[in-house]
C-alpha cells in the first residue's frame, strides 16, 4: 500500500496529523494521556485545597463549589487528591514501564543475540516469572519489599519485565539473520557492537508498542496494590487507595468517595490501551486488528 | 506424542521448582515476621518466649534448612501449619476452594458469553460504527478496575432499587436464590473485564479467516452467511480464542483477589491477601505454589486441547 510508506522527509507535524487522521481512536487516546501528563505536572497550580490537609468540620462533603468533587471522611479535597494522583499513577506507571521494558529489552537483546545455552536458561528463568498471575507476584513482591514508591515500581516491573524480554527476543531472531548484520561481522564488528548498535535499534517498533501496552496495566496494578494497602504509602494521595476500606464504608452516604478516582483510574488505563492499539497498528503491521 | 507430554511436563516441573524458590526467598525479604506482628498486638512479652515461639515454628533454622524442610514436606502432601490459626494449611483453605472456583467458573461463562458474540459481530460489521461502539467497549471494560466495577455495581443497585447484596457469604444450601445472586454481581464484574480479551481475539481471528478461499466456496455454493460465519468461519476461528481462554484464567485469578475482597466472599483469592498481611508464610507458599500449578497446567491442557480441535497441529510421532 503506497499510502503505508514512510514519508522520508516529513515533518513531525505532518506525521501527527497523519496518525490523528488514520487512527482518532488513538489521538484520543493521546490526548487523554496529554491530558493526564498536564494534570500531573501542574497539580499544584489546578488544586483548590491542600490535598492532604484534613477538615474534621467539613468531611463526606457533597460536591459544591468549595469542592467540586467533595470531600472524604477526613475532608481532605477528593478533586485536589485526584489531581495529586494523576502523579502517582504516572510516576509508577511509566517508572515501571521503564525499568521493565529496559530490563526486559536488554535481556531479550543478548538472550536472542547469543542464542544456545545462555538463550534456554533465561528464557525458563521468564517461564517461572510469567507462570504466576502478574497481580499475585506483584502482591508477594511489594509485600516483601514493603510500601514505598521505589519498590512499588520494581514490584511492578518484574513481572512485567518477561514480556518485554520475549517481544525484543523475537524481534532480535528474526533481525540476526539480515545480511546487513552479517556483513557487520565480516568488517569484524565487536558483538557487544553488534548488538547495540546495528540490532537494537531495529527493534524500536516493537519496543515503542509494547511500553504503551505495559504502561495501562502498570498503572492498573498500582490502583490494586494501593486499593489492597500494598501500594504507595501515605500521604501521597493515590487514586487506589482513595477507593480502599474507608472508600467502601462510605460509599453509600457518599457515592463521589468511589465514582471519581475510579474514573480516574479507568480513564488513564483506557487512555494508554487506546494510544498502544493505534501505535501497534501503525508501527507494527504483522499486528494489525490484533 | 507421549515423549512430547513427557517433555512438557518436564518443564512445567522445573518451572514450578524454580518458582518455589523465588517464592521463598521473596517471603523471607519482607520485613518484620509472623512473631512481630503477634507481638505488637500482645504488647510486652519477654524475649524467651520469642525464641521458644521462634523455635516452634521453625524460624530459628537457616533459611536453605526451612526450604529444604519445606520441600520434603510438600512432597508428602503436608502443606505445613498456618502460623497465625496454628492448623494445617490445608484444612484452612479446603473450604475456601469452591467459592473461588465457584466464582471462577461463573466469571469465565459470563466472558465466553460476552466476548465470542461480541468479537463475531465486530468482525461481520468490521469498521461500522457497530464494530467501533463495541471494540470501544470492550477496550473499556480492560481499562475499568474490576474492584471498582463491583463497587459501582453495588452502587447502582443501591441507587435503583434500594437494595443492597447481602455482605456475608450465604451458602447455597441455606439460600440458593441469595447464593447466586452473590455471585452473579461479582462474576458481571470480573466476566466482563475478562470478556474484553476475548472479544478482540475472535474478531481478529474471525477477519483472517473470513479472507480464506474456503469462505469464498462456502458462499459460492450458495451458504447462508450465518452458516458460513458460524459453523465453517468460527470453527477455524476458535483455535487462538481457546489459547486466549487458557492465559485469561491467570488473569482472572488477580481479578479475582480483588472482587472477593470488594463482595466479601470467603474465598482463596481474599484469604491471600490477608495471609500475605499477617506473613502467614506456610498458606502464603502453598497458595502461591497451588496457582502457579493452576496457570501452569491449564496451559499445558489448553495446548493439549489444541490437537483435539485441530488435526493440523496434532503431534505426530515424534
Amino acid at each position: 500500500m503506497a499510502a503505508e510508506r514512510r514519508p522520508t522527509r516529513a515533518s513531525a507535524a505532518a506525521i501527527l496529523l497523519r496518525f490523528c487522521r488514520k487512527k482518532p481512536l488513538g489521538a484520543a487516546g493521546g490526548f487523554i494521556m496529554l491530558l493526564i501528563v498536564f494534570t500531573a505536572i501542574f497539580a499544584n497550580v489546578l488544586q483548590t485545597q491542600d490535598p492532604i490537609a484534613t477538615n474534621a468540620a467539613d468531611t463526606l462533603a457533597r460536591p459544591s463549589a468549595a469542592h467540586w468533587l467533595g470531600t472524604d471522611h477526613l475532608g481532605r479535597d477528593i478533586y485536589s487528591r485526584i489531581l495529586h494522583g494523576a502523579r502517582v499513577s504516572l510516576l509508577v506507571g511509566l517508572g515501571s514501564t521503564a525499568v521493565a521494558s529496559l530490563l526486559g529489552g536488554v535481556i531479550g537483546l543478548l538472550s536472542g543475540y547469543v542464542g544456545g545455552k545462555t538463550d534456554l536458561v533465561v528464557q525458563r528463568i521468564m517461564d517461572i516469572l510469567q507462570g504466576l498471575p502478574l497481580l499475585v507476584l506483584a502482591l508477594v513482591m511489594s509485600a516483601a519489599l514493603g510500601p514505598s514508591i521505589p519498590n512499588v515500581i520494581l514490584a511492578i516491573s518484574i513481572p512485567i519485565m518477561p514480556r518485554a524480554a520475549r517481544v525484543i527476543r523475537a524481534s532480535v531472531l528474526s533481525i540476526r539473520e539480515f545480511q546487513y548484520v552479517e556483513a557487520a561481522r565480516a568488517l569484524g564488528v565487536r558483538h557487544l557492537r553488534i548488538a547495540f548498535r546495528h540490532i537494537l535499534p531495529n527493534t524500536i517498533g516493537p519496543f515503542i508498542v509494547l511500553a504503551t501496552a505495559q504502561l495501562g496495566s502498570a498503572i492498573l496494578v498500582e490502583a490494586t496494590l494501593s486499593f489492597l494497602g500494598l501500594g504507595v504509602p501515605e500521604p501521597y494521595p493515590s487514586w487506589g487507595r482513595m477507593l480502599s476500606v474507608s472508600a467502601a464504608e462510605y460509599a453509600q452516604k457518599a457515592p463521589w468517595l468511589v465514582l471519581f478516582p475510579g474514573m480516574a483510574i479507568s480513564l488513564a488505563v483506557f487512555g494508554s490501551n487506546l494510544l498502544g492499539d493505534a501505535l501497534r497498528d501503525t508501527l507494527d503491521p504483522r499486528l494489525r486488528g490484533a | 506424542m507421549k515423549t512430547y507430554l513427557a517433555q512438557r511436563l518436564g518443564i512445567a516441573a522445573l518451572t514450578l521448582f524454580g518458582m518455589s524458590v523465588v517464592i521463598f526467598v521473596l517471603l523471607r525479604l519482607a520485613p518484620g515476621d509472623i512473631v512481630d506482628i503477634l507481638f505488637s498486638t500482645g504488647g510486652y512479652v519477654n524475649p524467651s518466649e520469642r525464641v521458644a515461639i521462634e523455635k516452634e515454628l521453625g524460624l530459628d533454622q537457616p533459611i536453605w534448612r526451612q526450604y529444604m524442610d519445606w520441600l520434603r514436606h510438600m512432597a508428602t502432601g503436608d502443606l505445613g501449619k498456618s502460623y497465625r490459626y496454628d492448623l494445617p494449611a490445608w484444612e484452612i483453605i479446603k473450604p475456601l476452594f469452591p467459592v473461588t472456583l465457584e466464582l471462577a467458573t461463573l466469571s469465565m461463562i459470563v466472558a465466553v458469553l460476552l466476548g465470542v458474540p461480541t468479537g463475531v459481530i465486530s468482525a461481520v460489521r468490521q469498521d461500522t460504527s457497530l464494530d467501533y461502539v463495541l471494540r470501544v467497549l470492550s477496550l473499556a471494560g480492560l481499562s475499568m478496575p474490576s474492584f471498582w466495577l463491583g463497587m459501582v455495581i453495588i452502587l447502582a443497585l443501591v441507587a435503583w432499587i434500594g437494595w443492597i447484596p447481602p455482605m456475608t457469604y450465604v451458602p447455597a444450601s441455606e439460600n440458593f436464590k441469595l447464593h447466586c445472586i452473590q455471585f452473579a454481581l461479582p462474576a458481571l464484574a470480573v466476566g466482563y473485564r475478562s470478556s474484553a480479551l476475548i472479544t478482540r481475539i475472535t474478531r481478529s481471528a474471525l477477519l483472517e479467516v473470513m479472507r480464506e478461499d474456503y469462505i469464498r466456496t462456502a458462499r459460492a455454493k450458495g451458504q447462508g452467511e450465518r452458516t458460513v460465519i458460524w459453523s465453517h468461519a468460527l470453527k477455524n476461528a476458535i483455535l487462538p480464542v481457546v489459547t486466549v481462554i487458557g492465559i485469561e484464567f491467570a488473569f482472572l485469578i488477580g481479578g479475582l483477589i480483588v472482587t472477593e475482597t470488594v463482595f466479601n466472599l470467603p474465598g482463596v483469592a481474599r484469604f491471600l491477601v490477608q495471609a500475605i498481611a499477617w506473613r502467614d508464610y506456610p498458606i502464603v507458599q502453598t497458595l502461591v505454589m497451588f496457582t502457579a500449578a493452576i496457570v501452569i497446567f491449564s496451559n499445558l491442557a489448553v495446548d493439549m486441547l489444541y490437537g483435539v480441535l485441530d488435526p493440523r497441529v496434532r503431534i505426530g510421532g515424534g
